[in-house]
């Protein structure tokens, strides 16, 4: 994680546009200055950024289902579940699922596990629309790369 | 078998909890009942899932937004429901 450019995804492990479901990895950082303030003593994620991170792997299924031509925003946060803290150095292991897709907007089902226990789930509404800047394509583009976002997915 | 809208006015009190009452086949779903675009996505979807068809809210305010259209066409409940009538009869003809 790169928690102070708000890039919560590490790595993408399975990402199915067929059956249109993602997995993804993600390691809390040992250290950051979040941590000071949430909390003295007893650092945890915060639960916004837990969903954060829910909604970026939610969101890196809809690039690939729309071919990096349209940005999904999130939108709405529905049934958050925090089931548990995730101190610093936890690995997660972060799914998603396209629940509907409908025109101009789509809804995820997403969770975040760790050691294999869930952790964190949510239900997730974005809306899309084309890329609104060729700067934010870019960017998308370059984190795709770095997160190892399997681009031959995308010419079946 | 209820009516659409009586499937649509169901699905709008209940996501947006606005008594059932108030709600009227000439109420305008932004101007009269209030309803902002967020909620109109839940909406959406349930009509989606109730009616097993995609609402095209894209090229509906694609259509508004160019002068195409007016809000009126889509958006009063009796013309919403008028599209979703259209939308079912032409995936059931496989159109």
């Amino acid at each position: 994680m790169r928690i102070e450019y708000f890039e919560l995804i590490d790595r993408i492990l399975e990402l199915n546009l067929d059956e249109k479901t993602i997995k993804v990895e993600a390691r809390v950082p040992q250290e950051s200055t979040i941590f000071e303030g949430h909390f003295p003593g007893y650092p945890i994620m915060p639960g916004v950024l837990l969903i954060e991170s829910m909604a970026q792997t939610s969101g890196w299924l809809l690039l690939g289902m729309f071919k990096f031509e349209r940005m999904p925003f999130l939108a709405a946060v529905k049934e958050a579940k925090m089931r548990g803290f995730v101190p610093p150095g936890e690995v997660l292991t972060l799914e998603a699922s396209v629940v509907h897709e409908g025109s101009g907007y789509a809804i995820t089902d997403a969770k975040i596990k760790v050691g294999g226990k869930l952790r964190c789930n949510s239900t997730l509404t974005f809306s899309h629309v084309p890329f609104p800047h060729p700067d934010l394509r870019g960017h998308m583009d370059a984190v795709a790369k770095r997160i190892g976002f399997p681009l031959q997915a995308l010419q079946s | 078998m209820s009516s659409t809208f009586d499937q649509v006015a169901t699905i709008i009190a209940e996501t947006c909890d606005i008594p059932r009452d108030t709600i009227t086949p000439d109420s305008h779903a932004i101007d009269d009942l209030g309803i902002d675009s967020l909620d109109f996505l839940d909406i959406a979807f349930a009509i989606d899932k109730a009616f097993g068809i995609k609402l095209p809210l894209e090229k509906w305010t694609q259509e508004v937004n160019d002068g195409k259209a007016t809000t009126e066409q889509y958006f009063v409940l009796k013309n919403l429901c008028a599209r979703i009538d259209e939308l079912v009869a032409a995936k059931n003809s496989g159109t």
